[in-house]
């Protein structure tokens, strides 16, 4: 019981970041994609001032989701770090590359320096989803075994599942940040934004659409186990919620109604990323480690719950406030950009 | 003695390149640490100074150290995140055999880090939009999570030179208490240590920005009260930490002896040891009586303890001096401060003394790296005191002196590109607004 309801933290935490963290890598992705100095500025702008008050706040759910993982399941997060060293890395170098640039982006100076770092938020805010995703993807097909190092350093996240939960999770978080920006374009009154976004949230939610329904088909003959979680039971209801959520979000989004397409384009992330913590049950790390013989300490279980439930209390109030703030155009000071 | 329990030590033919990548990691943090630590407390109190005498001088130089802040914020941000990735990407063993003992503290530092966050945002993008009052407020918290967010890591490197709150029965870890690996004994003198440190070093750094400018002409209000400020923080935090060293050296000398005889690269068990001052002249009984208090105390030598269990003395040496004469001069260099403020009400007018400011910044630096390394080389060969080897808990992943090298070209790009936009940004006007109040 103890250690489902501490894997169910970590994976409150999961979704958290996925959602807006993924959020903000998908705003990179836009970046990365609007096109030259000039016609690009006015999406770049949008993003900048959507990401630059929370993206920080956004990024702590990772940390927090490490934390909970080596507290709560310490074998488990040694035997990931050790067998998927590479990718992980490279989420690392991506996370360093992504942050250090969009912060210092604000006091570049000329165009060509502006448009190295913003090149550098771009590209590493693709490359570093990818590799979290070609890393759950390796975990999902059972390909990192418990021990040092044990898994294949290369072939353990480099196949077909690894590579199609990569791109599925640039492409959520594409389709996720076209709709959030285009609220905010909303709440901003910008008509040519809201078009402009409306037409890359259609286009990268039946993208990420066609997607998952390829990792279904890859995971049917790749990872058999798995494959029957997710069409049975419990599972087979997150599959089918995305699903739907999903289909909703494309007529919301068809309709520039982005306000309550954010809900139901979050939802069908959500439910894959739930859908696929069922699928494996009862495995953390399958087909040998269970979440249980995974488990750290029972007093040690038991602190972090109390922790991370008070720590809650503080987090939940703070961030709803921020959250607030933000989407009621409260926090922004205009950059003066230095000649 | 430990192995572990993902199957015990493995072979790493490049555990030194993993130290040296840790130690490379940290050392890039942990200046950023100091500003959080600091940085905060000064812009608020700037932000408390405007909210008082309704001067928007106050109001502009706080916003503009704000704006610096959440600069370093950012980039402490991320290379923080790598220091966690680290964790596991080098030392898998080490977690996974004891992350369910320490690991409650960054729980706790992952809540700091959210409010941390969540804080800094709202106040630095708060400025234009959000009532005098409730801006202040909102800085609070930032102070608050960056002394319980030390208080956190502080406490896993207090633990991991003075494990407890387990026990070790058949080479397995039982009876974890996480509580009492929290509130461990050497927590206390770090934290304090660590924390003054901060304040020094960012104290120093700003208020050497400033001397520079002041060097090159700039001797405005902005460049005085700049000084005043952040030389006022580290003027006080450095005589405090002079106090504060002695009762670590103690606990040291104390609770790790073999780590205490590195210090001074002392051989045998002496009574009476000596301490050898830079340029090799040797005090006699001073080592005991910085351990003791007692120039008769006896000092624990190395060979207290088998070749493989004694740490590399050379350079835990060298540190440990490097980091008590810095930190003596620091205090010298604040005490002329101090004096003439008290005495003639103003800041010394000697080209020297500004000199000296900017010099002190970077020496600040070096001597609060060296402290880590004394502390953190001094503990070897072991990860976990006495308990867990550092070869036992290393990764077997291949790979690692490349890692090493992209990392490190990351992050000499990373600190070029910081040191240049601040840069830029600290020649740039105050923008004082008129009608701010």
């Amino acid at each position: 019981m103890l250690p489902d309801l501490v894997a169910g933290v970590a994976l409150l935490a999961l979704t958290a970041y996925v959602l807006l963290g993924g959020a903000d890598f998908g705003a990179g992705f836009w970046d990365l994609t609007a096109g030259g100095a000039q016609r690009g500025a006015p999406v770049r702008a949008m993003i900048k001032r959507a990401m630059s008050p929370v993206w920080e706040a956004n990024h702590v759910w990772l940390i927090f989701l490490l934390v909970v993982l080596w507290t709560g399941f310490p074998v488990a997060f040694g035997s990931i770090t050790s067998t998927l060293a590479v990718p992980l890395f490279l989420a690392g170098i991506g996370i360093i590359l992504r942050g250090g640039a969009f912060a210092l982006k604000g006091e570049a100076a000329t165009i060509a320096e502006a448009r190295a770092l913003g090149a550098t938020f771009a590209l590493a805010s693709v490359l570093t989803p990818f590799a979290f995703g070609a890393a759950a993807g390796a975990i999902a097909a059972g390909r990192v075994p418990v021990g040092n190092a044990r898994g294949d350093e290369w072939s353990s996240w480099t196949g077909s599942v690894s590579i199609l939960v990569g791109l599925l999770a640039v492409a959520t978080g594409a389709h996720l940040a076209a709709v959030f920006l285009g609220a905010d374009s909303r709440r901003a009154g910008r008509p040519d934004m809201v078009r402009a976004f409306r037409a890359r949230a259609l286009g990268s939610g039946v993208v990420a659409g066609g997607l998952a329904i390829a990792g279904l088909l890859v995971v049917r003959s790749e990872v058999p186990a798995l494959y029957d979680g997710l069409t049975s039971g419990a599972g087979l209801v997150c599959v089918l919620v995305s699903g739907a959520a999903g289909l909703i979000t494309l007529r919301l989004e068809w309709r520039e109604r982005f306000e309550a397409a954010r809900y139901t384009a979050a939802a069908a992330v959500a439910a894959i990323v739930a859908g696929w913590a069922i699928a494996q049950e009862p495995y953390l790390l399958p087909p040998d480690l269970t979440v249980h013989e995974a488990a750290g300490a029972h007093a040690t279980l038991v602190a972090l719950l109390v922790a991370t439930g008070l720590g809650l209390l503080l987090i939940v109030p703070a961030l709803t406030w921020l959250f607030r703030l933000a989407l009621s155009g409260r926090l922004a000071y205009e950059e003066n950009p230095r000649p | 003695m430990i192995d572990g329990v993902l199957g015990g030590p493995v072979d790493q033919d490049y555990l030194l390149q993993a130290r040296q990548m840790q130690a490379m990691s940290f050392a890039v943090h942990i200046p950023l640490v100091c500003f959080g630590i600091a940085f905060p407390a000064m812009v608020l109190f700037l932000e408390g100074l405007w909210l008082r005498t309704d001067d928007p001088f106050y109001r502009a130089l706080a916003k503009r150290w704000s704006k610096a802040m959440l600069i370093l914020f950012a980039v402490g941000v991320v290379t923080g995140t790598i220091l966690s990735f680290e964790m596991g990407l080098l030392w898998p063993e080490f977690m996974a055999t004891f992350g369910d003992v320490f690991g409650l503290a960054f729980g706790v530092e992952g809540v700091s880090f959210f409010i941390e966050a969540i804080f800094i945002a709202i106040y630095v993008y708060g400025w234009d939009r959000l009532p005098a009052r409730v801006h202040f407020a909102a800085g609070v918290p930032i102070v608050v999570a960056g002394l319980s967010g030390s208080f956190m890591v502080i406490s896993v490197n207090g633990w991991m030179n003075q494990p407890e709150g387990f026990s070790v029965r058949g080479g397995e870890v039982v009876d974890v208490n996480p509580l009492d690996a929290l509130f461990n004994k050497n927590l206390w003198h770090e934290l304090v240590h660590m924390y003054i440190a901060g304040f020094i070093v960012a104290g120093f750094l700003v208020a050497g920005v400033y001397a520079y400018g002041w060097l090159r002409g700039r001797r405005d209000r902005h460049h005085r009260v700049g000084i005043v400020v952040a030389l006022s923080v580290a003027a006080l935090a450095a005589p405090a930490q002079l106090l504060v060293g002695d009762w670590a050296a103690r606990t040291v000398a104390d609770r790790q002896p073999v780590k205490l005889a590195a210090f001074e690269g002392l051989e045998k068990t002496t009574k009476g040891a000596p301490f050898t001052l830079p340029g090799g002249i040797e005090i006699p009984d001073l080592l005991s009586v910085l351990a003791f208090h007692d120039p008769n105390a006896t000092v624990t030598g190395l060979d207290s303890v088998p070749k493989d269990d004694r740490p590399p003395t050379g350079i835990v040496k060298v540190s440990f001096r490097a980091m008590v004469f810095i930190g003596t001069a620091l205090t010298a260099l604040g005490g002329w401060f101090l004096w003439t403020w008290w005495r003639h009400g103003r800041l010394p007018s000697s080209p020297w003394f500004h000199r000296a400011l900017v010099a002190a910044g970077p020496l600040a630096l070096v001597a609060l790296i060296a402290g880590w390394i004394t502390t953190e080389v001094g503990r070897q060969p072991w990860v976990v005191y006495q308990v867990m080897r550092t070869e036992s808990a290393v990764t077997g992943a291949s790979g690692v002196p490349v890692g090493f090298a992209v990392l490190g070209l990351v992050y000499a790009g990373l600190a070029a590109v910081t040191f240049v936009m601040l840069h830029r940004f600290s020649r740039g006007p105050l923008e004082v607004e008129a009608d701010a109040a």
